[in-house]
C-alpha cells in the first residue's frame, strides 16, 4: 500500500521558486520547469533522499499549435520508494530545444528520440538523437498538427494532401552534434 | 587433435580478424515480429546492438486525435494484441478519470477478470515462444492448447477472439453471457495443473537451463534506470507492481502476492511469468465468486450507449442518444490526466490532453515493451549471439506495442 501522499510544499521548498506549481490533476502533482533548468531539476528530484524520483516513465511532446510557446515537454517521474508520481512541463518556442536527460536515466534515449522524430524537439547532448519511428530521410514531424493525417501527396502516397512538404530540410536532416 | 589447432592457428600468427556487421531480421523468427537488430560481431560476440524499429508504426498517437473517445479503443486492441483487454482497460480508466466517473461495481469485476484472463494469454505466449526460440518446440505448442481456451471464453464475452475491444467509457459493451461463470470455473480447475506440466518441462531441461540461467542478468539499479516495469523488473528483485502500490478497479479487494525473483536473468524473467500466471488464476477465481450483481454499464446517456438495444428502433430518444454517442461522441473536461495500469508486458499508461472536445487533444501511450526492448543496451553478460536471442526473448517484446 502507498505511503504517505507527496506534499507539494515539499518540492517547492527545494527549489524555492526555481519551478511553478501547476497544480494537482487527477492525483499527479505538475510543475513547470524552465527549460534550462531540466536537468539540474530532475537530477535533484531523482537524488535528493526525501525525494527519489528514481523511475522515468514517460517523456511525451506535445504541439499547442497555433499558440505560443507552440511546444511542450511533459514528464512523468515515479518515485519507487515513495509509491509518487509528478509530471514536469517544459513549454519551449519554435524551434523546440532542450537539454537531454539521457545523463539522469538511461531509458530517457528512446523516449527523447520518438519526441524528436514526432515533433522535431532537439535534445541537446543526447548520445544518439536518429529517427527512430520513421525512416531516415524523411522530411518533416508527423506528430506536430500542422502535418496532415494523411501524408503530404507523393508516388508513393497518392492519398495525401496537396502541397509541399514544410521546408525544414535542414532540421529532419542536419547531424546532430 | 593438436595438428589441427596448430593447423588453424599457426605459431607466432595472429588471425587475420574483423569486425561483421550482421543484420537480424525484420523478417525472422525469433524477433517476435518485426524487428530488426544490427549487431556488430567479433566473431562470435556481440559487441553493440542496434535496434531498429518502426516497422510497424501505425500513427496510433495521430490517428487517436481525429477519434472520438470511444473510437480510439479499437486501436488500444492493436498496441500489444496479445492482451487487448488491458488495454482497454488503461484507456477506459483514463479517460474515466478525465470525465469524473467510476465504472459500475459488476462492470469493474468483469474487466479484471478480463484483464486477468489476457495477462495470462499473453505470459502463456513468451512461456511457450522462449523455449521454442531456444530449440525446444513442445512448450509452444503445449502453451498454444491453453491460450485457445483464453481465446475461446474471449469469443465467448466479446465476439471476438483477438481485438476484443469490450471496454467502453464507464462500463463494459455487454453483460457476462450465460455459462460463462461456469466455463471459466472450469479453466480455473484445469489451468494450475497444466502451468505444473509446463514447469516440469522446462525445469529440468538441461539445454534451457544452460541457456538461461545467468544469461543476461540485469541488476535492480540497471533495471530501474532502463525503466524496466512489470514481470522484467520483478525478475531482477524490484518488488513493484501497480495493481498493489496505487490499485486500479477493485484491485484493493482482492488478495494476491506479487511475485519477485532475484536473479534478473532469463530464467527468472521467465519463472516470474509463469508464476504470476497462478496468481491471475487466483484473482479470477476469487473475482467469479464475488461477481456481483447490478449494472454493466454507467447510467448516463451523455457518455454511454443505450443498453437496451432494442429501444433504438422504438424510442425516439434512444434513437437520437445511440446517433449522437456514434456520430459526435461525448465532450470531455478541459484537462490532462495520465493513469497508469499493470499490463502484462508492465506498466501501461496513458497520457491524455483534453481541450473540452469530443476528440483528444493529444494522446501518448506509455508502451511498456517499448521501455523494456531499449534494455538490450543494458544487458552486459549476454556476450553470444545466441544468448541474444534468449535475452531478446525473455524481455518479452510485442512489436506492435513497441511500434505504436
Amino acid at each position: 500500500m502507498s505511503g504517505e501522499p507527496l506534499d507539494r510544499a515539499l518540492i517547492m521548498k527545494r527549489f524555492e521558486g526555481a519551478i511553478e506549481d501547476l497544480g494537482t490533476a487527477h492525483g499527479i502533482h505538475a510543475f513547470a520547469v524552465p527549460p534550462e533548468t531540466i536537468v539540474e531539476v530532475c537530477r535533484v528530484l531523482k537524488d535528493d533522499p526525501a525525494l527519489r524520483f528514481n523511475f522515468l516513465s514517460d517523456i511525451c511532446g506535445v504541439d499547442h499549435h497555433p499558440e505560443t510557446p507552440r511546444f511542450e515537454a511533459v514528464y512523468h517521474l515515479y518515485s519507487l520508494p515513495n509509491k509518487w508520481r509528478v509530471r514536469i512541463k517544459c513549454r519551449l518556442g519554435d524551434p523546440p530545444e532542450i537539454s537531454s536527460v539521457t545523463g539522469v536515466w538511461r531509458t530517457a534515449n528512446w523516449h527523447e528520440r520518438e519526441a524528436w522524430d514526432m515533433y522535431g524537439i532537439r535534445f541537446t547532448g543526447h548520445p544518439d538523437l536518429r529517427r527512430i519511428y520513421m525512416w531516415e530521410g524523411f522530411e518533416g514531424f508527423p506528430q506536430r498538427k500542422d502535418f496532415p493525417l494523411r501524408g503530404y501527396k507523393d508516388k508513393l502516397n497518392p492519398f495525401g494532401a496537396e502541397g509541399p512538404p514544410p521546408t525544414q530540410p535542414d532540421l529532419a536532416t542536419k547531424e546532430i552534434p | 587433435m593438436t595438428e589441427v589447432t596448430e593447423l588453424i592457428r599457426p605459431e607466432g600468427e595472429a588471425l587475420d580478424t574483423k569486425e561483421v556487421l550482421l543484420n537480424l531480421g525484420p523478417q525472422h523468427p525469433s524477433t517476435h515480429g518485426v524487428l530488426r537488430l544490427v549487431l556488430e560481431l567479433d566473431g562470435e560476440y556481440v559487441e553493440r546492438v542496434d535496434p531498429h524499429i518502426g516497422y510497424l508504426h501505425r500513427g496510433t498517437e495521430k490517428l487517436a486525435e481525429s477519434f472520438t473517445y470511444t473510437q480510439i479503443f479499437p486501436l488500444t486492441d492493436r498496441l500489444d494484441y496479445l492482451c487487448p483487454p488491458s488495454n482497454n482497460l488503461a484507456f477506459a480508466i483514463a479517460v474515466e478519470k478525465l470525465l469524473g466517473i467510476e465504472a459500475p461495481v459488476r462492470a469493474q469485476y468483469i474487466r479484471v477478470m478480463m484483464a486477468e484472463l489476457a495477462r495470462i494469454s499473453g505470459h502463456l505466449l513468451i512461456t511457450g515462444a522462449l523455449p521454442m526460440d531456444l530449440g525446444a518446440m513442445t512448450a509452444l505448442l503445449y502453451a498454444m492448447r491453453e491460450r485457445e481456451m483464453i481465446m475461446d471464453l474471449l469469443e465467448m464475452v466479446t465476439g471476438a477472439r483477438m481485438h476484443t475491444s469490450y471496454c467502453r467509457v464507464g462500463g463494459v459493451r455487454e453483460d457476462l453471457p450465460d455459462g460463462f461463470v461456469d466455463k471459466i470455473r472450469e479453466f480455473c480447475e484445469i489451468f494450475p495443473n497444466r502451468i505444473r506440466d509446463y514447469e516440469r518441462l522446462m525445469e529440468k531441461n538441461r539445454v534451457f537451463l544452460k541457456r538461461t540461467r545467468g544469461i543476461g542478468v540485469i541488476s535492480a539499479e540497471d533495471a530501474i534506470d532502463l525503466g524496466l516495469s512489470g514481470p522484467n523488473l520483478r525478475a531482477s528483485g524490484v518488488d513493484w507492481d501497480i495493481r498493489r502500490d496505487e490499485p486500479y478497479e477493485i484491485y484493493d479487494r482482492l488478495d494476491f502476492n506479487v511475485i519477485t525473483r532475484g536473479e534478473g536473468d532469463c530464467y527468472a524473467r521467465w519463472q516470474c511469468r509463469v508464476d504470476e500466471m497462478r496468481e491471475s488464476i487466483r484473482i479470477i477465481e476469487q473475482c467469479v465468486e464475488e461477481l456481483p450483481d447490478g449494472p454493466f454499464q454507467i447510467d448516463m446517456p451523455t457518455i454511454a450507449f443505450p443498453v437496451d438495444k432494442e429501444k433504438v428502433h422504438c424510442s425516439m430518444e434512444a434513437l437520437i442518444q445511440h446517433f449522437d454517442l456514434s456520430a459526435y461522441g461525448f465532450n470531455v473536461p478541459k484537462g490532462e490526466v495520465y493513469s497508469a495500469i499493470e499490463a502484462p508486458k508492465g506498466e501501461l499508461g496513458f497520457y491524455i490532453l483534453s481541450d473540452g472536445s469530443p476528440k483528444p487533444f493529444r494522446m501518448k501511450v506509455r508502451a511498456p515493451s517499448f521501455v523494456n526492448l531499449q534494455a538490450l543496451f543494458g544487458v552486459s553478460n549476454a556476450r553470444y549471439l545466441a544468448d541474444m536471442i534468449a535475452v531478446l526473448g525473455s524481455l518479452d517484446p510485442v512489436m506492435a506495442e513497441v511500434d505504436k
